[in-house]
C-alpha cells in the first residue's frame, strides 16, 4: 500500500514543509520578535532618536496617558458598533440569498462579494465621494431641498460606522450562508407541516442552527475593525484617531518607533486573545453540536 | 424552495445598492467633464481616463503592483505546494502546529505586520528594495494559497500517481505529470486570490513602500489624504473594471463565494 509507505518515510514531511518554514521563521518570526524588543527601548529626539535599552516606559506611557485611552477605547466602540450593524444587516441577507433560486442568489453573491476583491482604499474614496461636506449625498439633498445645510457624515463615527461596515459586511453574510449550507431545508418544512409559525420555524428551527456562522462571521468583522486603517485613516482623519492610524502616525510622524512598537504589540496582544478567546467560547458551547 | 417575502425582497434591493453604491458612484463621477468631483449631468467625457496617461507616477506604481503581485504570488505558490503535499499526505509530529504557523500572519493585523516588516527591511538594509517589498507580501498571502492548494490536494484520488510510480516513474516524474496536471485548478485559483490580495493590500505596503517603491494602493491612499479629484475616480474605476473581469473569470471557473469563504479568517 502506497499510503502506508509514507508512513516509513519521516524526513519527507519535513523536507517539504521546511522551504516555507524557513521562509516564516526568518521573515516572519525575527520581524515580530524584533518589534517586540524595540518596544522596549527609548527615545529621545535630543540623544539621537531610538535608544538601545530596557524600560517599560513605553507601556507604562500607552497605560497612563488618557490620550491614549480614548484611542482604544474609541476603536474598541468601533468594532462593537460595526460587528453590531454586520449582524444586523448581514444575517437576514444571508438568510435572503439562501433563500433565492440559484440564478438569482449566483448574481447577488456577485454583488455581495465582488466588493472584496476590489482594493479598501478604492471602496473607501466611493464613501467619501459620497458622504463628504461637498458629497454627492448632501449636494444632491441640497439642491432637492431637503436639508438646509450639509449633513456632516465625513469625519463623523457614523460615517466611519458606515463605511466600515460596507467593507466588512461581506465577510459577515459569507460566514452566515456557509452554515445555511449544513441546514436541511426538510426540517423548516417539517416544523411548518407540524403547524410551527414561520416565526417560530425562523428562532426555534434556522437561528440556532446559523449561529456558529454567527459568532464566527463576527469575529472576523470585529478583529479586521480594530486593526482597520486605510478606511478609519481617509474618513476619520485627525479628529478620530484609532489604534491602527495612531501607531502609523508614531512610526512615520513623530518617528517615535519604540512608542509605536508598544501601541502594535497591545493591539497583537488584544487581537490573539480576542481570537482564541472567542474560539474557545465557540468550542466550549458548541461542542454538543459538532460532535 | 421557500419564496421570499416582498419585506424580503425590498431588504435584498436595499443591501445590493448599499454594497454597490460607492463603486457605481466612482465610476460614474470618473466620467465627468468638470475639473471637480461631480455627477457627469451634461455629458460624458474621458477626459480624466486620458488624464491618467499623464501621471506617469501611477503608470509606474500600477506596474510595480502588478510585478509584485506576480512575484509573491507565485513564491507563495511555490512554497504552499510542497507544504500542502506534507499535510495531506503525512502524519507526522508538529503537523498541527506548522499548519496553524503557516496561517498565523491573518491573526496578525497588518499595521503590526507593517511596523515590524519596516524595522526589519532598514536593518538588514532592504528598505527601497524590491525583493524586500516581494518578502513581505509573500508572508501575507502564503494562508490564503495555503487554503486553496490544501484543499485541492486533500481528497485527491492517488491511484493514478500509483500507477505511474509502479511503471517507473520517479518521484519528481510523478509529481510533475501527474500530481501537479490534477492540483493546477486549485493552486491557479490559489495563485490568482494571492495575486489579487498582494495588488489590494495597502495597510502594511504603506509601510514598507519607498518613494522608489511604492505600490498603486499606496500612491492612492498618499493622494486621497491630500486631495479627492476625478483623477483618483477615473483611476479607480480603471481598477474596478478590471477586478470585474478577474471576478467573473474566477467566479466561472470556481465559485467565488468558494475561494473567499476563508479569507477573512
Amino acid at each position: 500500500m502506497a499510503h502506508q509507505s509514507n508512513y516509513k518515510n519521516n524526513a519527507r514531511p519535513y523536507l517539504l514543509s521546511s522551504p516555507a518554514l524557513l521562509f516564516y521563521v526568518g521573515l516572519f518570526m525575527i520581524p515580530l520578535i524584533m518589534t517586540f524588543m524595540l518596544s522596549f527601548y527609548s527615545f529621545d529626539i535630543n540623544r539621537g532618536g531610538i535608544l538601545p535599552g530596557f524600560s517599560l516606559a513605553n507601556y507604562a506611557e500607552v497605560l497612563a496617558d488618557s490620550y491614549f485611552h480614548r484611542i482604544f477605547i474609541r476603536t474598541f466602540l468601533l468594532s462593537i458598533l460595526v460587528t453590531f450593524f454586520c449582524v444586523l444587516l448581514g444575517t437576514p441577507e444571508a438568510y435572503i440569498l439562501h433563500r433565492m433560486s440559484s440564478r438569482w442568489k449566483s448574481l447577488c453573491m456577485l454583488a455581495i462579494l465582488g466588493p472584496l476583491l476590489v482594493s479598501v482604499v478604492v471602496r473607501t474614496l466611493g464613501w467619501a465621494i459620497l458622504i463628504g461636506s461637498d458629497g454627492i449625498i448632501n449636494r444632491t439633498l441640497l439642491a432637492i431641498g431637503l436639508i438646509d445645510a450639509p449633513v456632516k457624515l465625513m469625519f463623523t463615527m457614523t460615517g466611519l460606522v458606515i463605511a466600515l461596515v460596507h467593507v466588512l459586511i461581506p465577510f459577515m453574510v459569507l460566514s452566515v450562508w456557509a452554515s445555511l449550507q449544513k441546514l436541511d431545508s426538510m426540517v423548516e418544512s417539517a416544523g411548518q407541516s407540524l403547524g410551527a409559525t414561520p416565526f417560530i420555524v425562523l428562532r426555534r428551527i434556522v437561528i440556532p442552527q446559523i449561529m456558529p456562522g454567527v459568532l464566527s462571521g463576527s469575529l472576523i468583522v470585529f478583529a479586521l475593525t480594530a486593526s482597520a486603517f486605510a478606511t478609519p485613516s481617509i474618513l476619520g482623519g485627525r479628529r478620530l484617531k484609532v489604534v491602527a492610524t495612531t501607531a502609523y502616525d508614531e512610526y512615520l510622524g513623530t518617528l517615535n518607533w519604540p512608542l509605536g512598537a508598544a501601541i502594535a504589540v497591545l493591539l497583537l496582544i488584544a487581537n490573539v486573545i480576542i481570537i482564541t478567546g472567542y474560539n474557545k467560547f465557540i468550542e466550549y458551547k458548541y461542542a454538543q453540536a459538532f460532535k | 424552495m421557500n419564496k421570499n417575502t416582498p419585506v424580503a425582497l425590498v431588504f435584498n434591493a436595499i443591501f445590493l445598492t448599499f454594497m454597490l453604491a460607492p463603486l457605481v458612484i466612482i465610476c460614474l463621477v470618473a466620467f465627468t467633464s468638470k475639473g471637480y468631483i461631480s455627477l457627469p449631468l451634461d455629458g460624458f467625457s474621458l477626459r480624466w481616463f486620458r488624464a491618467i496617461l499623464d501621471n506617469p507616477h501611477f503608470i509606474d506604481a500600477f506596474y510595480l503592483s502588478v510585478m509584485l503581485g506576480v512575484a509573491s504570488a507565485t513564491i507563495a505558490v511555490a512554497l504552499a505546494v510542497p507544504a500542502s503535499l506534507a499535510f495531506a499526505r503525512y502524519e507526522f509530529k508538529g503537523r498541527g502546529a506548522i499548519m496553524a504557523f503557516f496561517l498565523s500572519p491573518l491573526m496578525v493585523p497588518h499595521i503590526v505586520l507593517g511596523v515590524s516588516f519596516l524595522s526589519f527591511l532598514t536593518k538588514v538594509g532592504w528598505y527601497g528594495t524590491f525583493p524586500g517589498l516581494v518578502f513581505t507580501h509573500v508572508i501575507i498571502i502564503m494562508p490564503y494559497a495555503l487554503r486553496l492548494v490544501l484543499s485541492s490536494v486533500t481528497g485527491l484520488d492517488r491511484s493514478a500517481e500509483n500507477a505511474a510510480s509502479s511503471l517507473g516513474a520517479s518521484n519528481w516524474g510523478v509529481f510533475r505529470r501527474v500530481t501537479l496536471p490534477m492540483i493546477i485548478p486549485g493552486v491557479a485559483g490559489g495563485w490568482v486570490l494571492s495575486f489579487i490580495t498582494s495588488f489590494d493590500e495597502v495597510t502594511m505596503s504603506v509601510f514598507v513602500a519607498s518613494p522608489s517603491t511604492t505600490t498603486l494602493p499606496v500612491r492612492m491612499y498618499d493622494h486621497i489624504t491630500e486631495t479627492i479629484d476625478p483623477l483618483i475616480a477615473s483611476l479607480s474605476a480603471m481598477l474596478i473594471f478590471i477586478t470585474m473581469i478577474i471576478m467573473l473569470i474566477l467566479d466561472r471557473f470556481y465559485g467565488l463565494d468558494k475561494i473567499l469563504v476563508g479569507k477573512g479568517k
